[in-house]
């Protein structure tokens, strides 16, 4: 939190503090309150831009408000001429020459930052044993829910991200069907998933997500999807290196995780014969950014009982569950999971049972 | 001229406005045309805004929601303030070089025509249920995917309706450049003039890519085209490009024009000539040009890299400049001079701090790093209904009151026109500037609903409080014209007072041959000059009273049209219906049936003989 910031300090907490007086939105998903270095850049560049715009506004008002009180035709009377005048060379050298020295105050920490946030150089970069140093994401959007792939941890998640603090976490951002575009407010602004490329960059996560109401940033997407564009929320879970470290070694011990068919739990049994040709119930895997490997049209089901969420947006309940598999479109209309209306209450009991059993967290 | 039009039946009536050729008479039906599309984009717009009242609302469905989006915007843009400038355009600028009529009378026609049925086809999807979903930059990976039709009428009804704007703005650039009349330097042009030569020239270099890019997505969609199927080595990002390319001088080609109004207004109601003229051409001039510079920044987020979004941040910012510059002679306009606050005067007040606040926030969202954030989130809702809606619209309702008496020849409503501006101008403050906010509070744009619990609620519920009062500004100007109409009290040359461009010293609404004899024009601002110098009719003529050579009406431009409509249907339907393919083909046989008409048959048009100019001027002579 005290990296890289000395000189922005103060006047971050001044403007924030003015900021907050108008309304600064939720710690979990607002701008305004930025919970890693990106995004701090980024609100910096907003309270600097801000600064400069209300300045100007300022000036503006100022000779319109003066124009408007001094020059009415109700004060100087109806038949008042004024002179006609042509202009002001010197006038209008100062309101070009002002505005060009502002643009430039602004235009230099633009280009600086962007090259700044633009750098992923260091993605690629590995230690003498030939290990990566720096964490990297493949974050597939599919219609509609998120995938998250850790190439060099060899496990995959989806719908919530687990990033550890304080370092950078760069992001490999594809699309599996159309465009869409990921988006964690809190941490930093957003960039596309194409359909056709991958888009690099990184965020750095500053603050533990356990300290916020839900345990939870929001993340979005950020460009039209589709019908259900609105509900393809994920969630990021920050924590520190050495919790990221264990949960990393727990996803990577339910390799070969699979439903029994012969299983004494109903609910496993269901999951085995209309759930896991779609959803694993592992967290090791590894494939193609884009593409969908056997068992991964749906979202990876190894951390459920983990989740914020049911199908990204709704509450965390058995309920949400049954209602959900009964009827998907009624929920997420366009989403690509059959509905399951055959199933008596008690058999869905038994899936909504097993699922939040699915755990590597407890 | 009136009183002729009366003793006409109906049918006489509607087949002379079916086939006019008259600038006047088409400037009126663009006005009439884009006013209907601007109430259709505007209770969608109410509709999405009831339906962001509360979280979790259903009151249209999420499929719907997306189409209402897109229709709106494309309507609002395309439909409604494009015809509706164009309106005013063929109204007024003719009027204001002193000429007769455009360059090309028929071809304004056909231009009319040609966007008229456009936007008919696209509405049409209403009524089968099949609507443009992809939102209206239609971006293509969606586009492509979107199932039903909805798409083939986004891309075939603005496919012809762009047609006609790209023609209507060639005929307004022959016009200009040639027909001024004497004395009519380009230096003493009228702004209004001015930005509508500059929004002309960009329209011959902005509609092209969009011609380009619809066909693509056209023969995507219909014909077996893989221009955007990554897949098969297409690329979506290039639609954003060839969209973008156009898009971006779009929004200059709409806000210029609105320039050009308030300049025309400012100077009338403070009775001084506008501060600057000169430094105000070189702006207009620089806006246009820089307007084609700047495409990518609608890009930040598609991952160009950072050269790419470095540059095109600065270009960005570079045109806070020339817009600068004329905020600051507008201002200096009004100083020293006698301002009185009429109706189109407190919409020309009302512009300046709501076109400021947009313009600035549109230079935050040119600084790329922070656009991050700011992109695709409730901000960019924000900024750009604070640039349209509080530059192009107030401008289009400033020249409704101030033009209406020259296109119509009766007076709004002084009384009911400010009741309109403050609801409407209150409204459009409380819709979108909490909507600023809700950007920075993590709001997506274009989601359908949104989950309780994120702080949202509030700003949304007033953003749908403000809107309904900007509803019930325009329900007051669609009754004031109405009763203005009804009860038609005529009105003289300069109901302002202190008009100081030529249309101001002819008659309202102007004879058909508009002027008798040409003017001549010694400066910039001519009538007024004249009238300081004792010239009481504004005009000094150029050349003696001698025949007018005029256009004779045709109904081919409408029959070009319809067959292009026609055609589009068949090309939507060519794969599942049998009489698709012969429908497009007789569609385009019949467009091409009647373009061979118009070129074999000779139409030299007719002399409106000095007795009868004599006659006229007689008449309004008594009439005064």
């Amino acid at each position: 939190m005290m990296k890289g910031l000395k000189k922005w300090h103060f006047f971050s907490l001044l403007a924030a503090l003015t900021v907050f007086l108008s309304g600064c939105g939720q710690k979990e998903l607002s701008t305004l309150l930025p919970a890693g270095e990106v995004a701090r850049d980024q609100f910096n560049l907003l309270l600097l831009s801000s600064g400069i715009m209300l300045f100007v506004i300022l000036v503006v008002v100022i000779i319109y408000v003066i124009a408007l009180a001094r020059f009415r035709r109700s004060k100087l009377g109806e038949d008042y001429m004024p002179k006609q005048v042509e202009g002001s060379h010197t006038l209008e050298l100062v309101w070009t020459v002002i505005p060009i020295l502002l643009v430039l105050l602004l235009a230099v920490p633009t280009v600086y930052y962007t090259y700044k946030l633009g750098n992923v150089s260091a993605m690629g970069a590995v230690d003498d044993d030939g290990n990566a140093e720096n964490l990297v994401v493949d974050v597939t959007a599919k219609l509609y829910w998120w995938e998250f792939e850790y190439p060099d941890l060899g496990i995959v998640t989806a719908q919530e991200l687990v990033v550890p603090m304080d370092e950078k976490v760069y992001f490999n951002l594809a699309a599996a069907d159309v465009k869409h575009s990921f988006w964690i407010p809190a941490v930093g602004g957003k960039l596309d998933n194409n359909v056709e490329n991958v888009n690099k960059f990184y965020l750095i996560f500053e603050e533990d997500s356990k300290d916020l109401k839900d345990g939870v940033f929001y993340g979005k997407c950020a460009e039209l999807c589709g019908p259900s564009h609105a509900l393809m929320d994920f969630k990021v879970k920050t924590m520190p290196r050495a919790e990221f470290d264990n949960w990393v070694a727990a996803m990577q011990a339910t390799e070969g995780n699979t439903a029994d068919p012969a299983s004494a739990d109903q609910g496993e049994v269901l999951f085995e014969q209309s759930c896991i040709g779609c959803h694993a119930v592992s967290g090791v895997g590894q494939g193609p950014m884009g593409v969908n490997e056997a068992g991964a049209m749906g979202p990876n089901l190894t951390a459920f009982g983990d989740r914020n969420r049911v199908a990204g947006f709704m509450d965390h309940t058995e309920e949400s569950i049954k209602e959900w598999i009964v009827d998907t479109q009624k929920h997420k209309p366009g989403n690509l999971m059959p509905s399951f209306d055959h199933y008596t209450d008690d058999e869905l009991d038994a899936i909504a049972t097993y699922l939040m059993g699915l755990t590597v967290e407890k | 001229m009136s009183t002729a039009a009366q003793k006409k039946g109906f049918g006489a009536t509607l087949w002379e406005w079916l086939t006019t050729v008259d600038h006047k008479k088409l400037g009126i039906l663009y006005f009439l045309g884009g006013g209907f599309f601007f109430v259709l984009g505007g209770i969608e717009a109410l509709l999405i805004r009831i339906q962001l009242l509360v979280p979790n609302n259903d009151f249209v469905s999420a499929g719907l929601f997306n189409q209402l989006i897109t229709m709106h915007g494309t309507t609002m843009i395309f439909l409604a303030a494009m015809p509706i400038l164009f309106g005013f355009m063929n109204v007024i600028m003719p009027l204001q070089i002193g000429a007769r009529d455009l360059a090309f009378p028929f071809l304004n026609s056909l231009g009319f025509w040609m966007f008229m049925l456009g936007g008919i086809f696209l509405n049409i999807s209403w009524f089968t249920g099949q609507v443009p979903d992809a939102g209206w930059t239609s971006y293509t990976s969606l586009a492509i995917t979107s199932e039903g039709h909805g798409m083939d009428y986004y891309a075939i009804g603005l496919q012809i309706a762009g047609g006609g704007t790209l023609m209507t703005g060639i005929n307004f650039l022959v016009t200009i450049i040639n027909m001024r009349a004497p004395g009519l330097t380009y230096m003493r042009m009228p702004l209004f003039t001015w930005t509508t030569l500059i929004a002309s020239a960009m329209i011959l270099f902005a509609f092209p890519p969009l011609t380009v890019g619809l066909f693509f997505l056209t023969f995507d969609r219909l014909f077996g085209g893989n221009f955007f199927d990554h897949e098969m080595g297409g690329n979506t990002i290039i639609w954003e490009h060839i969209f973008w390319i156009f898009g971006h001088p779009e929004v200059y080609i709409l806000i210029l024009p609105a320039f050009g109004i308030f300049s025309e207004i400012f100077p009338v109601f403070a009775r001084k000539r506008l501060f600057g003229y000169t430094s105000m051409v070189f702006a207009t001039v620089l806006i246009g040009f820089l307007g084609f510079m700047v495409w990518a920044h609608h890009m930040f987020t598609v991952g160009l890299g950072p050269t790419a979004n470095a540059i095109f941040a600065v270009a960005t910012m570079a045109i806070a400049v020339p817009t600068g510059v004329k905020i600051f002679n507008w201002l200096l306009t009004m100083w020293g001079g006698s301002i009185k606050i009429t109706t189109p005067m407190l919409y020309a007040i009302g512009f300046i701090p709501s076109f400021v606040m947009g313009g600035v926030t549109g230079i935050m969202q040119g600084a790329a790093p922070l656009d991050y954030q700011l992109h695709d989130s409730y901000f960019i809702v924000a900024h750009f209904h604070y640039v349209i809606v509080g530059g192009v619209v107030l401008a289009v309702l400033a020249a409704t009151h101030y033009w209406w008496p020259k296109m119509f020849g009766t007076m709004l409503h002084e009384g009911l026109g400010k009741v309109t501006f403050w609801f409407f101008f209150i409204g459009f403050h409380m819709t979108f500037l909490i909507q600023h906010w809700l950007g920075f509070w993590g709001m997506p744009r274009r989601v359908f609903t949104y989950m309780d619990g994120q702080g949202w609620n509030t700003a949304n519920a007033i953003s749908t409080a403000g809107a309904a009062l900007m509803g019930i500004g325009v329900i007051v100007l669609v009754i004031n014209a109405i009763m203005t109409t009804v009860k038609n009290e005529r009105v003289g040359n300069d109901p302002w007072g202190d008009g100081r461009t030529l249309e101001w010293a002819i008659q309202s609404p102007p004879l058909f041959y508009n002027f008798p004899q040409t003017p001549l024009v010694r400066g910039l601002d001519t009538v007024w000059i004249e009238k300081q110098e004792g010239n009481e009719s504004g005009i000094t003529p150029a050349v003696p009273l001698q025949d007018i050579h005029m256009p004779n009406g045709s109904i081919i431009p409408l029959l070009m049209s319809l067959g292009l409509f026609i055609a589009g249907f068949g090309a939507m339907y060519r794969l599942e219906a049998s009489w698709g393919l012969p429908v497009l083909v007789g569609g385009l046989a019949f467009t091409f049936l009647t373009m061979s008409i118009r070129s074999i048959k000779d139409d030299l048009g007719y002399y409106v003989t000095k007795e009868e100019i004599m006659n006229d001027l007689k008449r309004e002579g008594g009439r005064k």
